[in-house]
């Protein structure tokens, strides 16, 4: 490459550099200097005459300490935390058949199989959401189904509203996050690494446990961790299929700050504090990911 | 396939086609009953009619919202595309102290939650006197989108054969000849595969939006408001519409992509 004459090697690096700025100016205006930017902002505070340029910890303690109960938002954080479980834990549980059947039993059309389970990825979220109000409204299609089956007289209010049904919804919505990484770590793995158990005589649910699913895993918490962060921040299913109080969650907090509360510093440090609490989760799941991988590597 | 079809191949046939009606159900439900007379989506349904979309193409709200989400799409896939690309081959080309750390930072906004992107854009542009409102939103997803654009375009350069380049180079071609008439071909595909999943998520993101669009809005914010306000069928007229472009687009995309290969 140092055989271009036309320019000296000077020239050329600032042309290569040249290239990079854009991104790098970019990136440096309306992502880092935001970001920095929401982190400084929690530690002001809002005052009567707007916001209070004073560094204080004041954000931080009403977040641990304000509300009781199940308002606090602490255990607001720590329910949406579990929701968000459940819900990765579905979407893994969900995944896994569809994924080892197209995998394993599929012989042909493998491909179309696999556009076909992730198609639903590319539909609009808000139809997605939505989609499951008609299904499960009061007057929507399970409850006049059940109807008009003779299974209950009178429709069933708890079908929305209730966080079964944000849980439902944000299990749809993500499936296909996790669907995509667990195909293609189960692609990757060694037919032969399969026939190879067989043929040391282990059966069909040993060669499973012992084989197919310590190899799926990397794949497995790619996808998992997706859902995970994705749905720590989810506030929109929340508002469409959430109950008025019970299934307010953590982002719910965070979009009233800047919204109906207007106040938006304390609404910046409830959003560090989701930051962290997903970086830990990416972190903590990437390390798994990687301590399984070089397992893998190792297998081979 | 000379075995005999076993028990548990069925119990894992079963769940699987379980698991994709699960996944389609409430896509048929929405295409379903955008032609159902009734304005209430009961069970069975009452009647066919394209009543929906008459009654959505006349909804000028919705109308506007659509040409604003298309317009928005556009710019913002374009920059993405224009700053995007150049930047992946000079980041391929180069070796730099702050290189991982640039791989990172660029995806950041697909990884975290867009509430997180969105308020952090608010209050910069507050900040810096920038109103809510196209600008704003079109800031806004061109930031999401470079963590789209960069990954793809980046990782289809790592795959092209290092030698095609060389070859450029020993012929005597410039830096600028190299990359408009060997790379640009070569990443080609990946750049139209990278702009047409960008405008799809363009048209279809809401919580970084959410934060930045002040009156103006797209259409998944018109949706949504139209969603809390109520039952309107039209909503599912337009979803159909949209759920048909879209997945138009990904069979192009993968016609595109499959030509390559």
């Amino acid at each position: 490459m140092e055989k271009t004459k036309k320019y000296s090697y000077g020239t050329k690096r600032f042309i290569q550099f040249g290239l990079i700025a854009p991104l790098v100016i970019w990136l440096v205006l309306f992502l880092i200097i935001p970001y920095l930017n929401l982190f400084v902002n929690s530690f002001w505070t809002n005052g009567v005459f707007g916001v209070q340029h004073k560094f204080t910890l004041e954000n931080y303690t009403k977040f641990f300490t304000s509300g009781s109960g199940s308002n606090k938002p602490i255990m607001v954080l720590l329910d949406t935390l579990r929701i968000s479980v459940i819900v990765m834990i579905c979407t893994i549980l969900i995944s896994f058949p569809l994924v080892y059947f197209i995998n394993f039993k599929v012989k042909k059309n493998k491909q179309l199989f696999y556009m076909l389970a992730i198609i639903p990825l590319w539909v609009s979220y808000i139809m997605r959401a939505y989609s499951w109000r008609i299904i499960l409204g009061t007057n929507g299609m399970l409850n006049s189904f059940l109807i008009w089956s003779g299974i209950t007289s009178k429709p069933i209010d708890a079908f929305l509203y209730s966080n079964g049904s944000v849980i439902i919804a944000m299990v749809h919505i993500y499936t296909p996050f996790v669907l995509m990484p667990m195909y293609t770590a189960m692609e990757q793995i060694p037919k032969n690494l399969i026939e190879a158990s067989k043929d040391l005589g282990c059966g069909r649910i040993r060669t499973f446990i012992k084989v197919l699913l310590p190899l799926s895993i990397p794949g497995v918490l790619t996808g998992g961790t997706y859902a995970l962060a994705l749905s720590m921040g989810d506030f929109l299913a929340p508002n469409l299929l959430g109950g008025p109080t019970s299934s307010t969650k953590i982002s719910n907090i965070v979009q009233m700050q800047f919204g109906t509360s207007n106040n938006w510093p304390y609404g910046a440090a409830i959003a560090i504090i989701i930051f962290l609490v997903v970086l830990m989760i990416i972190t903590i799941l990437g390390k798994l990911e990687k301590h399984f991988s070089k397992l893998e590597e190792a297998g081979r | 396939m000379s075995k005999k079809k076993s028990g548990s191949t069925i119990i894992v046939a079963i769940l699987a086609v379980a698991v994709l009606l699960f996944l389609y159900l409430p896509i048929i439900v929405v295409v379903l009953y955008s032609f159902n007379s009734s304005s209430i989506s009961s069970f069975p349904m009452s009647g066919l009619t394209l009543k929906w979309y008459v009654v959505m193409f006349h909804n000028e709200a919705l109308i506007t919202a659509l040409t604003n989400s298309i317009e928005v799409a556009v710019i913002a896939t374009t920059l993405a595309i224009v700053i995007g690309v150049p930047s992946a081959y000079g980041v391929y080309k180069l070796k730099f102290r702050w290189k991982k750390f640039l791989e990172k930072v660029v995806i950041i906004p697909m990884m975290l939650p867009g509430i997180i992107t969105g308020i952090s854009i608010l209050s910069f542009l507050q900040m810096v006197g920038i109103i809510q409102g196209v600008l704003a939103v079109i800031l806004g997803h061109t930031t999401f989108l470079l963590g789209t654009v960069f990954p793809q375009i980046y990782t289809r350069l790592r795959q092209l054969d290092r030698n095609i380049e060389e070859a450029s180079t020993d012929l005597g071609g410039t830096g600028i000849q190299t990359f408009f008439y060997v790379i640009l071909p070569n990443i080609k595909t990946a750049i139209i595969g990278a702009a047409l999943l960008s405008v799809t998520l363009s048209i279809d993101e809401i919580p970084v939006t959410f934060f930045l669009n002040g009156v103006f809005t797209t259409l998944p914010i018109q949706i949504y408001g139209m969603t809390r306000n109520g039952f309107t069928p039209e909503i599912n007229a337009i979803c159909t519409i949209i759920l048909v472009a879209s997945v138009a687009v990904i069979l192009i995309s993968n016609k595109i992509s499959r030509e390559e290969a």
